[in-house]
């Protein structure tokens, strides 16, 4: 018998590009955000504004006041370049995921949490569980928790959906066309401060995510995650 | 019934022979094939069609064509007609911000000595009447004004009304020949040119921009003369304006990328 798939190949598929485009992402954008490490609130931010916070990192271009002596190179050009191509292919990719996790029970079965485990005592327990870095037990491994449901629910449909608003709310183009995607958020620079903030959170979920496979096992887990295949016994062989 | 479909499932699961078995992955490679073909034709078909209506930018080639021509064709789609946002006098960023510069050269320096009297605007290329305009000439066509963001592919940004006349004016005045599909713009600083498509050079906010803020356009925000391209990046609005070409291929200017931008690593298209 072959043991059944623990992740079903359009899952796998789309779970290795959304990993490659984050990183092409997460790295363009930091290059991005050094030519002009300073974040504002509102429609306009500059040299002559006062500043929400600055990071206090060296910029790559020399206008920018840093309180560092030197400038780091410019990679702009291609940084943008790739930012955007990653984009495009993480959102099509996404939207793929999406159309195909409703129409094959894919939310519902896998990441919509049971109603019994959203009691408070219940997600109480799953905590503590996960605080006391508890290795799951082998039918835990087949299915997610309540606490693994919840966040890959909010990363999903909130925090992607988001980290796309607030890109697009940047562009110049796009916002001729949808003047309240840009608006609401209350301005141009607040779309690129809160583009900053989506990307930590991202960040901060990316650190648990891989902690957490580390503590279930990695071989194991990254096995499931690439063939499909989560077969227990071939462990102990 | 429903209820039972499941169970009826799986025997009948059970019950399927090697037969059948390999009749079904016949079927799932007749349909992925014929997927496939579709697909390959569609993205033909679509090439065909993107490229009869303008939705392919001229660095469209290399490792991230793809990602520049989905930027390009969805947002030229979206945005053929829609109008920067304008912002309110108070909404003006005060002082402007004028973007760092290299010292300006020498045939700068004697214009501005002269009080940019003998500043000219070239504008030539597929058009009727080719004509060398002065800035009161240009200063002549009714004056129309906005207030809008100029944005920094960097990051930064800041609101300004800016004065200017419409490059669909003076495009009408030298006469565009209908098979144009880009202008092409020069800067008197060397290898600074730029070019926008139709859609760009018609638009009701693109600025031969003279002034700023009720006064002269300063020299640190590209006076005498900027073109001001309102729906994208700033570095798509040159400064110090000498020169208009109107085109129907890129291909023959530079390297054949479209402008200085992508010569120097940058996308053309900076609507976003």
């Amino acid at each position: 018998m072959t043991a059944h798939s623990r992740h079903s190949v359009l899952v796998r598929v789309t779970h290795w590009i959304t990993t490659l485009c984050f990183f092409a992402l997460l790295v363009t954008g930091l290059e991005i955000v050094i030519s002009h490490p300073r974040f504002y609130w509102g429609e306009t931010g500059n040299d002559l504004t006062k500043p929400l916070f600055r990071l206090p990192i060296p910029a790559s271009r020399n206008l920018v006041p840093t309180g560092y002596g030197y400038v780091l190179p410019d990679q702009n050009g291609w940084s943008r370049y790739l930012h955007f191509q990653a984009a495009w292919i993480v959102v099509l990719t996404g939207l793929l995921y999406a159309i195909w996790g409703l129409f094959a029970g894919h939310f519902r079965k896998n990441l919509l949490p049971n109603k019994a485990d959203l009691s408070w005592r219940a997600l109480v327990k799953s905590i503590f569980s996960h605080l006391r870095f508890r290795r799951p037990s082998e039918e835990e491994a087949w299915s997610y928790n309540v606490l693994q449901r919840l966040s890959y629910l909010f990363v999903i449909f909130v925090l992607f959906p988001f980290v796309i608003w607030t890109g697009l709310a940047m562009s110049p183009a796009f916002v001729s066309a949808f003047p309240a995607s840009v608006n609401v958020l209350g301005g141009q620079q607040s779309a690129r401060t809160l583009h900053f903030f989506v990307t930590i959170a991202l960040v901060l979920f990316l650190l648990v995510h891989i902690v957490m496979i580390f503590l279930a096992g990695f071989w194991r887990r990254m096995r499931a995650m690439v063939t499909g295949r989560a077969d227990t016994r071939m462990e102990r062989t | 019934m429903s209820e039972h479909s499941p169970n009826e499932h799986s025997v009948s699961d059970h019950s399927l022979g090697e037969h059948s078995r390999r009749k079904l992955s016949r079927r799932k490679l007749i349909t992925t094939g014929l997927a496939a073909t579709a697909g390959v034709a569609g993205l033909g078909v679509a090439a065909r069609i993107a490229q009869k209506y303008g939705l392919i930018p001229p660095d469209h080639g290399g490792i991230y064509g793809l990602g520049e021509t989905l930027t390009y064709a969805s947002q030229r789609l979206l945005t053929r007609h829609s109008l920067a946002r304008e912002f309110s006098h108070s909404q003006i960023s005060k002082p402007p911000f004028p973007n760092e510069m290299a010292p300006l050269n020498d045939a700068y320096k004697r214009l501005q000595a002269g009080g940019f009297a003998d500043w000219r605007l070239v504008v030539d290329g597929m058009v009727a009447r080719p004509a060398s305009f002065s800035l009161d000439q240009i200063k002549s066509y009714p004056s129309r004004s906005q207030i809008t963001m100029i944005q920094c592919e960097e990051g930064w940004s800041y609101i300004a009304e800016w004065h200017g006349v419409p490059l669909s004016r003076v495009l009408e005045t030298v006469e565009v020949l209908p098979q144009a599909r880009y202008v092409v713009y020069y800067s008197i600083e060397p290898d600074w040119w730029e070019s926008i498509d139709m859609a760009d050079a018609m638009h009701p906010q693109t600025f031969l921009t003279y002034g700023m803020n009720g006064d002269d356009l300063p020299v640190g925000n590209g006076g005498p003369l900027r073109l001001r391209v309102a729906r994208q990046l700033g570095y798509k609005s040159v400064k110090f304006i000498t020169r208009l070409t109107v085109t129907d291929d890129l291909k023959k200017f530079g390297k054949g990328l479209g402008s200085a931008a992508p010569e120097g690593g940058y996308a053309w298209y900076a609507g976003i």
